[in-house]
């Protein structure tokens, strides 16, 4: 038994942990499952040494053990590699990998040394063509993220906690963590394994902790327990799984009403290590009633076609036609409040950095993209009028919170992104753009946003959704565009797509002529 | 629902209850140190000085709020006196015309603030503290470095109105506060303003042009400057280009004091007038016990920090109090 833990409690003002139990055994990837909220963080943090536990008694390795501080946890072999990136953009690969150990005894950096180590660390998580000397802000996130994998694995480690480590990466990416780890277990080596993706959980797990609200509702060896069952004793007793075929079955499209007409569509940046991003000659349709994804690696240019139409960034080259003036104007959208006037909306893709506003309460935050028709005179804010939408909005997608003047930092990642999604719903919109929706939402909250998706198209919005997880665009999209290498690989009806297809249209345009870098670039 | 809504109306004040407490506590403090501190004399001084003062720490507010910070206000202020100083003196110009000129100065340097720093993305920072600079420069050009004696004509401004015992400066500064925290609370401007000063990006995203707002709160916060320069000069009853220098220092310290966050996002402009307040009353009670000038600097250097201090544990200690 490597580790053993019983009867801890742990309380921010309210109990986040209550009497839980849990064994971690040498050689076991052990999965933590749970809503956001239901206290798997806090377990870690614990194991970890950032946070101490009110009570309960801790074994390991046969020995008491009382984490105290994230170093002392550290001396004992317990690593953490968290959610939220903990690197330095403006240093060199190398020298984050050896932060803690990159001088000699008089403080000077041994760039020689660290840059030789860095080069055998890189290798075992697949980044052997990353240059140890390039500054890291040059690496994409996924990348990013396996260097901090790869600085943890060079310490000497017996329990390793991995808090979604797969949020950024591709499945390449993730065929080769999960190799990693499966060495990890050769060793002995006991892995803790934050994630929301089930798929992972039944290909990597030996176990699975299911929590709700703090407390411990099943341990199970994953092979004996389905994902169903897994979800249902996540989400409690009154779980609600929404039957997804019956709402696509509702959405037939209604005879051929193009909406958006995308034509030509360029946009290409040079980024800092010289490399392509962006995309080019991108032309689609979007119809009324439709859900289009688009699918495709990290770095396809998917993001940046989105933050294209909607104005956000501004497109080089090719036009968008609106079926709103009947197609006549060429248009690039300058702003977002250009793209907003003429009813486009989009979620965007991070949204700690670029869609909350923190200091906002969750009303505020819905009405935000309608302020300036909430005004009585003025300029006076309609208060009673905000107050009444942030309701009617949170009752439709069922945010969980106090009351809407609560703050939106408490709110969990699930009811955050709801909140976002209603700022969008507010706007007299005809066109939804989402990228990643279901980004760091617990599995319950991303079948709700799933499900509200087919909804808006049943109701006759066109969407237009990116999302790194196949199985989410397989199950909500009509059709789905593959891009790669910043290029359009072909448009699919879900139907006649399977994974194995629209793998292979994203890599379409990295093999050809176009040379090796941009292909491992692109891939990792 | 009604509970939280009482909630959150009890946590705002705190703070400001907190200032008050501190006020209060000073008062008492000079008042039974010093038997002159409770006197007609002490009082007047007060009143004459705060209302520059105040103004300028309601710009700077707003101009903190958005993640700002506006170094120039202490020789816009200058440069608006001097602007009226001269347009009384040198040309005769009726006080109308030389109150509407001294405003209008210090809106063109606001504006040229905001524009530049929110259009090209260059740091506040550095944009006023070249305006510092020009303005300063522009205040002993005008005036050719001498100082111009208005006399009473301006006097009416500054001097306490017969029966009232207050000034007009101040009634007006008070209204500027009163009229400055309606805005931020009630109206999209605040809400704005709120939001810039926390996600920039996400109000851009929202499809809100950020630009347009930053670029009103430093016009207003120049604007605010060449007020606090009319007053100043009517108290002085001259326009004196060396007037205002460290003032920004000043009014940076009265809104930190309130607790308005220099990272912005958070702030309010009744706690910024308590700040003034605080400052003011301080100054006045030091001097009245004849503390020197060096340490007058050195302790409110240290309440400065103190209050920045305790403003970092306000939350925990307001947890801790609510939970008695």
């Amino acid at each position: 038994m490597l580790l053993r833990i019983k009867k801890l409690n742990k309380s921010f003002v309210v109990p986040v942990l209550k009497n839980l139990d849990f064994e971690l055994h040498e050689g076991e990837v052990h999965a933590l499952l749970g809503s956001n909220g239901a206290g798997k963080s806090t377990l870690c943090n614990i194991i970890s040494g950032i946070h101490t536990a009110d009570s309960g008694s801790f074994e390991y390795c046969g020995l008491p053990y009382t984490p105290n501080s994230l170093q002392a946890a550290e001396a004992l072999g317990i690593c953490m590699v968290m959610q939220e990136l903990n690197l330095f953009p403006t240093l060199s690969v190398a020298e984050n990998l050896y932060f803690r150990s990159m001088s000699d005894r008089f403080g000077i950096v041994q760039h020689q040394a660290i840059q030789r180590r860095a080069k055998k660390a890189l290798q075992t998580v697949g980044l052997n063509y990353i240059d140890p000397a390039q500054p890291l802000s040059q690496l994409g996130v996924g990348q990013q993220q396996l260097v901090e994998i790869a600085s943890v694995l060079q310490r000497p480690i017996r329990l390793l906690i991995l808090d979604e480590p797969t949020s950024a990466l591709t499945g390449p990416q993730i065929d080769l963590l999960f190799e990693q780890i499966i060495q990890l277990k050769k060793q002995g080596i006991g892995v803790i394994y934050i994630s929301h993706r089930m798929d992972e959980i039944s290909r990597i797990a030996d176990r699975v902790s299911i929590l709700r609200d703090g407390e411990l509702v099943a341990t199970k060896a994953v092979a004996d327990i389905s994902t169903d069952r897994m979800v249902q004793l996540m989400a409690g007793d009154e779980s609600t799984s929404i039957d997804m075929k019956e709402s696509i079955d509702q959405s037939h499209l209604p005879n051929n009403s193009i909406l958006l007409k995308v034509e030509n569509l360029t946009r290409r940046t040079k980024n800092q290590s010289g490399g392509d991003s962006g995309f080019e000659n991108i032309s689609f349709n979007l119809n009324a009633g439709e859900v289009l994804g688009i699918g495709g690696l990290i770095g396809s240019g998917r993001t940046e076609l989105l933050r294209a139409i909607f104005g956000a960034d501004q497109a080089h080259k090719g036009c968008i036609r609106l079926a709103s003036d009947g197609f006549k104007t060429r248009r690039i959208m300058k702003s977002p409040a250009d793209a907003i006037s003429h009813g486009i909306g989009m979620l965007v893709e991070d949204r700690k950095s670029q869609g909350l506003l923190l200091s906002h309460s969750v009303s505020k935050n819905i009405s935000f993209a309608i302020l300036d028709s909430l005004n009585k005179k003025l300029g006076v804010v309609d208060q009673s009028a905000e107050q009444d939408l942030a309701e009617s909005m949170s009752k439709k997608l069922s945010i969980q919170c106090d009351s809407m003047q609560q703050p939106i930092s408490l709110l969990s990642g699930g009811n955050q992104q709801k909140a976002l999604l209603a700022r969008w719903l507010a706007i007299d919109f005809s066109i939804l753009l989402l990228d990643e929706p279901s980004r760091g939402v617990d599995a319950r909250a991303k079948n709700q946003i799933q499900a509200l998706i087919r909804e808006l198209a049943a109701m006759g919005k066109a969407i237009l959704i990116v999302s790194s997880e196949t199985q989410e665009l397989l199950k909500v999209s009509d059709r789905i565009a593959v891009m790669s290498n910043g290029r359009l690989a072909g448009i699919f009806k879900t139907t006649e797509l399977s994974e194995e297809k629209l793998l292979e249209a994203s890599f379409c345009f990295y093999s050809s002529e176009d040379n090796q870098s941009k292909l491992a670039n692109a891939r990792i | 629902m009604p509970e939280s809504k009482l909630k959150s109306r009890i946590q705002l004040p705190w703070n400001s209850l907190g200032l008050v407490a501190v006020l209060i506590v000073l008062i008492i403090f000079f008042g039974t140190m010093s038997e002159y501190f409770f006197s007609a004399v002490t009082f007047r001084t007060l009143v004459n000085q705060i209302p520059a003062l105040t103004v300028i720490a309601v710009g700077m507010t707003f101009v903190l709020l958005i993640a700002g910070i506006d170094l120039s206000v202490g020789s816009v202020m200058a440069l608006c006196a001097a602007v009226m100083g001269i347009l009384v003196i040198d040309h005769q110009a009726p006080i109308a015309v030389a109150l509407i000129g001294a405003l209008l100065m210090g809106l063109a340097c606001g504006t040229a603030n905001g524009f530049v720093s929110a259009k090209w993305r260059i740091p506040s920072f550095v944009v006023t503290l070249g305006m510092l600079e020009i303005a300063r420069g522009g205040a002993y050009l005008v005036t050719n470095s001498e100082t111009k004696y208005l006399g009473d004509s301006v006097g009416f401004i500054g001097s306490p109105i017969a029966g009232l015992g207050v000034s007009a400066a101040l009634i007006a500064a008070i209204l500027v506060v009163i009229i400055a925290q309606w805005v931020l609370s009630k109206t999209l401007f605040g809400r704005y303003m709120i939001a810039i000063g926390t996600n920039e990006e996400a109000v851009r995203l929202s499809g809100v042009n950020p630009l347009f707002w930053k670029v009103l709160v430093f016009a207003l916060a120049g604007l605010l400057a060449g007020l606090g320069g009319i007053f100043q000069l009517s108290y002085l009853q001259s326009a004196d280009p060396n007037s205002g220098i460290g003032l920004e220092l000043a009014a940076i310290a009265a809104v930190v004091i309130g607790g308005t966050s220099l990272s912005g996002g958070r702030g309010s402009v009744v706690n910024s007038f308590l700040g003034v307040l605080i400052i003011a009353v301080m100054q006045a009670g030091l001097a009245q016990l004849g503390v020197s000038e060096p340490s007058k600097r050195i302790i409110t250097g240290m309440v400065i920090i103190a209050a920045v201090l305790f403003d970092q544990f306000r939350e925990p200690l307001g947890r801790f109090f609510q939970r008695k």
